[in-house]
């Protein structure tokens, strides 16, 4: 191919994905409808990890305002979900920090490490739910262990969240996990991290493994949860067409590099050599 | 690579080598350290701890069966052969029940409870561990020390000495059946015998002959070990499913030895103080 069929090419791929982007957010409504964004919950400033002589982050600067969804793509091994668990603090930098409503979750004590989970939500690559656990107790499993609340107020409160999964709790709630399908799992997944109302929602390749259809549902109610229980997420993915159909914003990892932090529709425009290469 | 570069391989090799095994060292103490704390400071886990209770030793029960039982009736039969030669077929029973109850009930409960329910414990936790289990308690505030282990701990060290007597009573009884049907013993001349071999030693806390006691308070121990181990290995899983394998392989052989060396020293130790 020569330079200028590749740049030809290049465009017209350009030319389709920016028309993706508007359809995407098109779908979502206009901006005026997106829950307004008041300040950065989370806050990633100048990270740096090693694992051994593998560098996995190198200074990484990012912030996550109030009520939008952020997504951060990169290709495999780019470290991407090490951020999340940075900011979960289960792994602690090297340097920089992470501050998570304005605590530095890396350096606090233990105790306040676990209030600040407390207001975090994480959906997890596989759903990682409980293998001996029924639906019912994975599901209300954050209730059972924090709370005092009685076995009938869980009991509502697990249905409500699988209703808002749209799952029919009534059909799911005494099965074991390994009774459900791929979709099913996420969605049981994303049903137990949401039943105590975290204010940030964490997703870990949410819809990796899924057929188009199911990916779909997942991304719809990735977005329908960031307007009815106005959260605060971040989605760890490779799959560009649902980072641009649920994000607010986008960011690029390459090699433990932010390489590129802004709008579905600017990641589209962008001249950068990697982003034109990640987005074809 | 210089010469200088060659010579500091092996070495730079040694010296990962042993801090790795200090690493772990330190991690497994740290392991039952933190163990024995949740034991004793809330929160409580009781419904996990009945179903590791029921795991480990309602589920234990049968193996712990047939390993007594073969067990009493192949020491009477082997002792026999030589007792015959001296006439001394009468001393069946002293020996059937002194080295059941000093040391093969428990060495042999802990070892089979280890092959049956460690190498479980580590591929349970293992199993969690590759598929983000163990992180998803990590991110619902839980800390999995607490909620996995303490159970499988506690439920090890009350159901270890339980089996063990379980053992004891039937490799007895299983020692009385050839001494009966092949040695011509009485089960009255049998059991008096495994009685005097008992008392003989003394007796602890007034009426507790100090061989059963020593030969319950070592299955406490190893039911420490079996869990720890267990569950230090399926934490410290990797890998996959593959390193689910390898963690369970591990986490057996790395107890049993753990199991003959305890046993060692637990047996001087108790000598020196209970007998000597």
């Amino acid at each position: 191919m020569t330079q200028d069929s590749r740049d030809l090419w290049d465009s017209q791929m350009r030319r389709e994905l920016r028309e993706e982007v508007r359809k995407a957010l098109a779908d979502l409504g206009d901006d005026s409808t997106l829950p307004s964004v008041a300040g950065p919950v989370v806050e990633l400033e100048d990270l740096c990890l090693k694992f051994g002589d593998h560098t996995v982050l190198q200074g990484v600067s990012l912030d996550l305002n109030r009520g939008e969804t952020l997504s951060v793509l990169g290709g495999s091994g780019a470290g991407k979900s090490t951020i999340l668990r940075l900011i979960l603090g289960l792994s602690l930098p090297d340097s920089g920090q992470v501050r998570v409503e304005g605590h530095d979750i890396a350096h606090a004590p233990l105790t306040q490490v676990l209030a600040l989970r407390r207001n975090m939500g994480m959906v997890f690559q596989e759903a990682a739910l409980f293998d001996s656990l029924s639906v019912y107790d994975n599901v209300g499993f954050y209730l059972h262990e924090h709370t005092n609340l009685s076995e009938d107020e869980i009991r509502r409160r697990v249905r409500e969240s699988l209703e808002l999964v749209d799952l029919e709790p009534d059909q799911v709630m005494e099965l074991l996990p390994a009774e459900l399908s791929g979709g099913m799992k996420k969605r049981v997944g994303i049903a137990r991290a949401v039943v105590h109302r975290p204010r940030i929602l964490l997703y870990d390749e949410p819809t990796s493994g899924l057929d188009p259809i199911t990916t779909r549902t997942i991304n719809d109610l990735i977005s329908k949860l960031q307007t009815e229980l106005d959260v605060s997420s971040i989605v760890v993915t490779h799959d560009i067409r649902s980072a641009f159909r649920i994000s607010n914003r986008v960011a690029l990892l390459f090699e433990g590099v932010l390489v590129f932090v802004g709008g579905p529709e600017e990641m589209v425009a962008s001249e950068d050599e990697y982003v034109r290469e990640f987005l074809r | 690579m210089s010469l200088s570069e060659t010579a500091r391989t092996p070495l730079r090799y040694v010296n990962d080598t042993l801090k790795g095994w200090a690493l772990h060292t330190q991690e497994y103490f740290r392991l039952l350290g933190r163990s024995l704390h949740g034991s004793i400071s809330r929160p409580f886990y009781r419904r996990d701890l009945v179903i590791q209770m029921d795991a480990i030793g309602v589920g234990s029960i049968g193996i712990v069966l047939l390993t007594g039982l073969f067990t009493g009736m192949v020491l009477a039969l082997q002792s026999a052969v030589e007792m015959k030669q001296f006439g001394a077929t009468i001393y069946i029973g002293r020996l059937v029940g002194a080295s059941t109850i000093r040391e093969l009930g428990p060495v042999l409960t802990a070892l089979m409870v280890t092959g049956r329910a460690g190498s479980g414990m580590a591929a349970e936790i293992g199993a969690m561990k590759v598929t983000e289990q163990v992180d998803a308690l990590y991110t619902m505030s839980v800390d999995p020390v607490r909620k996995l282990v303490v159970p499988r701990f506690v439920a090890a060290i009350v159901c270890l000495p339980l089996l063990t007597v379980i053992t004891d009573v039937v490799a007895i009884l299983g020692g009385m059946l050839i001494a009966v049907v092949k040695l011509d013993l009485t089960m009255d001349l049998y059991m008096r015998s495994v009685y005097l071999t008992l008392a003989e030693t003394g007796y602890i806390f007034r009426y507790v002959p100090i061989d059963l006691f020593a030969g319950l308070l070592k299955p406490v121990f190893f039911g420490a070990i079996i869990a720890i181990t267990g569950c230090y290995f399926g934490l410290k899983t990797s890998g996959g499913t593959e390193g689910v394998g390898r963690a369970a392989t591990r986490a057996v052989v790395t107890t049993s030895v753990f199991i003959l060396a305890t046993d060692y020293f637990l047996t001087q130790v108790l000598i020196a103080l209970l007998i000597e």
